[in-house]
């Protein structure tokens, strides 16, 4: 890898002046027209009629109430995925067992399954006409087009992510400090608490912020599991397209403002991670 | 305390890692696990301490089976081969790991672990370094850290793995002596796994040679070195030449020698094998009675024995002798001058005598 990228600086320093500009301003031009105008455009249509009218709406209470729904589900889903994500990295990187190969495919599953697919199912398991829902209704417990529904399907979307960032960082640090924890007369908690987590820490923080971004972003899946509630199972991403689709164009890019801001500081907090991250495994 | 391992097995699928195992470790000893990699002797010594269950047999510290017992009840220092120091916390951490854990009882109040810390630093003398982090250390300092966390928590039972293999010559030597005086000093029973026969040699009360899943040979270094049980032990132990020879009538050429076959090592007659020691082999400037002609291949005359390679003139085939200085001297020896050589004694396998 460090070989490969040495040898290419080396090639593009030897290419002609204007080849090395034409590319730079290609690839500046590409990312500028695809990823920072239309961020910019968020931010410009928003504040189209001022800023009075961008703050007027969020004076909106159905849109106060997807901002909550919004934090709720992320509130439940992060933490269930960060508990999950860490005791699957765990199993799967310091034990073997029998599955272990397909609870690793499981883990990608959500990866490669269209979102919208994944609200389908749940519709399909959980709904009024699924296998479980009579039992469900019988139990007066509502699970599709209510908020335990967007809840899972924001959990099934999102439950790659820490563990995907955590299995091979476990796997890397082997079994070996754990082993030297229980050998000084630790218990199962405390080389978890004192020796594991510590170590990986970074690499599980970097997982809860990419799956928190997503948590709050998803709306493939929970669209389908929602039922476009107003003030009630409308997510900030379903609550946009409502709004845009009712032609209240500020109200949308205000709304889409905040979920742009969310993306922006995730990833200047995924940066200094990183920066910590690197750092850090650079010591061990 | 004294360790006993009652026939011992351990397979990980269809591989088999230990085979009957039976050893029996006398309080106080400090015992060499040798063999090459593979042999099972990292996987004893993880059973002994608790990290790996045996298949079938038991293990007993003092007449005590705990067989059953994990890593953490049995109270046994575990050195790792790489050191496995917790790399988020400081040296001074690391050692009082140990102590901080136990129960809240037992726990010895901060101002003790303190002073009990410091003098484990102290005693492997890096005390200056008890707020600096493992990566901050180089590999003999990372060894020393976790021996002293280790011996934290008073195990009467040490066991180390691979202890001095990631360390160069200088260090290994040093750390060698210390970690036997140490021994001594603090009266425990330790085992240490290594593929290194003269670290095994130097160090050990005794020896454990394993190969294949078995322990071939038990001894003292002297015994197994001057008396190796079986082939796969004398090739492993120190240097030796090979030949293939026919023993007739209780009587063996062995590169021109002959040699009355010694008893135990070789019923009747027939194909087989001999070993012979690179100091056993003598060389001759002039022809000699029953000497072989070879010539000088090799010279390595610095330190106190001088090594030669010579090729025999007859086959071609290489081997190996030890002179010392003054017998260098003596000969005149250069590279490419014809002598003849013979083996001053010999020991014999039979050739079906199964080498690896």
């Amino acid at each position: 890898m460090a070989g490969g990228a040495t040898s290419k600086s080396r090639i593009a320093a030897s290419e002609p002046l204007w080849l090395r500009l034409l590319l730079i301003v290609l690839a500046v031009g590409f990312l500028t027209l695809i990823v920072l105008l239309p961020l910019a455009a968020v931010f410009a249509e928003a504040l189209r009629q001022g800023i009075g009218a961008y703050f007027a709406s969020f004076n909106d209470p159905d849109v106060l109430a997807a901002i909550r729904l919004t934090l709720l589900v992320a509130a439940i889903a992060v933490p269930l995925n960060t508990v999950f994500g860490v005791i699957a990295s765990w199993v799967i990187a310091k034990f073997e067992f029998v599955g272990k190969s397909l609870l690793v495919t499981f883990i990608d599953l959500p990866f490669s399954v269209s979102p919208v697919v994944a609200g389908f199912i749940y519709v399909l398991v959980f709904g009024v006409h699924g296998w479980f829902g009579q039992w469900f209704v019988d139990q007066g417990v509502q699970i599709i087009f209510a908020v335990p529904g967007l809840v899972l399907a924001t959990i099934f979307v999102t439950f790659p992510f820490v563990a995907r960032e955590l299995i091979p960082l476990m796997e890397e640090q082997g079994n070996e400090e754990e082993e030297a924890a229980l050998s000084l007369g630790a218990g199962g908690l405390r080389t978890f608490l004192k020796v594991t987590l510590p170590n990986i820490k970074w690499g599980l923080l970097y997982g809860v912020l990419l799956c928190n971004a997503r948590a709050m972003g998803e709306f493939g899946a929970v669209s389908v599991v929602s039922g476009h509630i107003r003030g009630e199972t409308n997510t900030m991403p379903l609550y946009v397209e409502i709004l845009y689709n009712e032609y209240n164009f500020v109200a949308a890019f205000a709304v889409a403002s905040l979920l742009a801001m969310l993306a922006l500081v995730t990833l200047v907090l995924k940066k200094m991670v990183e920066w910590r991250f690197g750092g850090a495994s650079a010591v061990g | 305390m004294d360790i006993e391992i009652d026939n011992v097995s351990k397979r990980f699928g269809t591989f088999t890692a230990l085979n009957n195992v039976n050893l029996t470790v006398h309080p106080g000893e400090l015992v060499a696990l040798l063999g090459p990699s593979g042999s099972g002797k990292t996987t004893l010594l993880r059973i002994i301490a608790g990290m790996e269950r045996p298949t079938s047999g038991r293990v007993l510290f003092g007449g005590q089976d705990l067989t059953g017992r994990s890593l953490r009840q049995r109270r046994v220092g575990f050195v790792f081969q790489h050191y496995a120091l917790f790399r988020h916390m400081s040296v001074f951490e690391n050692v009082a790991f140990g102590m901080r854990v136990k129960p809240r009882k037992q726990r010895p109040r901060e101002k003790e672990i303190h002073e009990r810390v410091m003098s484990l630093l102290s005693l492997v003398q890096l005390d200056p370094f008890a707020k600096r982090y493992p990566s901050q250390l180089s590999g003999g300092q990372r060894q020393r850290v976790a021996l002293a966390r280790a011996l934290a928590i008073e195990p009467a039972v040490l066991l180390l793995d691979e202890p001095f293999g990631a360390l160069d010559a200088k260090v290994r030597k040093e750390l060698r002596r210390w970690l036997r005086e140490l021994h001594d000093e603090m009266e425990l029973t330790s085992l240490f796994v290594t593929h290194d026969q003269e670290e095994a040699l130097e160090l050990a009360d005794r020896v454990v040679l394993m190969n294949n899943a078995v322990i071939e040979q038990v001894g003292t270094p002297q015994e197994v070195y001057d008396h190796p049980a079986t082939s796969f032990a004398y090739e492993f132990l120190g240097h030796v030449n090979r030949f293939d020879c026919t023993v007739a009538e209780g009587k063996v050429a062995v590169c021109g020698g002959e040699i009355a076959v010694p008893a135990e090592g070789f019923n009747g007659d027939g194909k087989a094998i001999a070993y012979v020691r690179p100091h056993d082999i003598e060389i001759f400037n002039g022809a000699v009675m029953a000497g072989r002609p070879a010539v000088v291949r090799y010279l390595m005359a610095a330190g106190p024995v001088a090594k030669i390679e010579l090729s025999f003139d007859d086959d071609g085939t290489f081997l190996e002798a030890e002179i010392g200085r003054a017998q260098l001297h003596a000969l005149d020896l250069h590279v490419g001058q014809p002598v003849y050589v013979r083996a001053r004694k010999a020991r014999i396998f039979a050739a079906a005598g199964g080498m690896h």
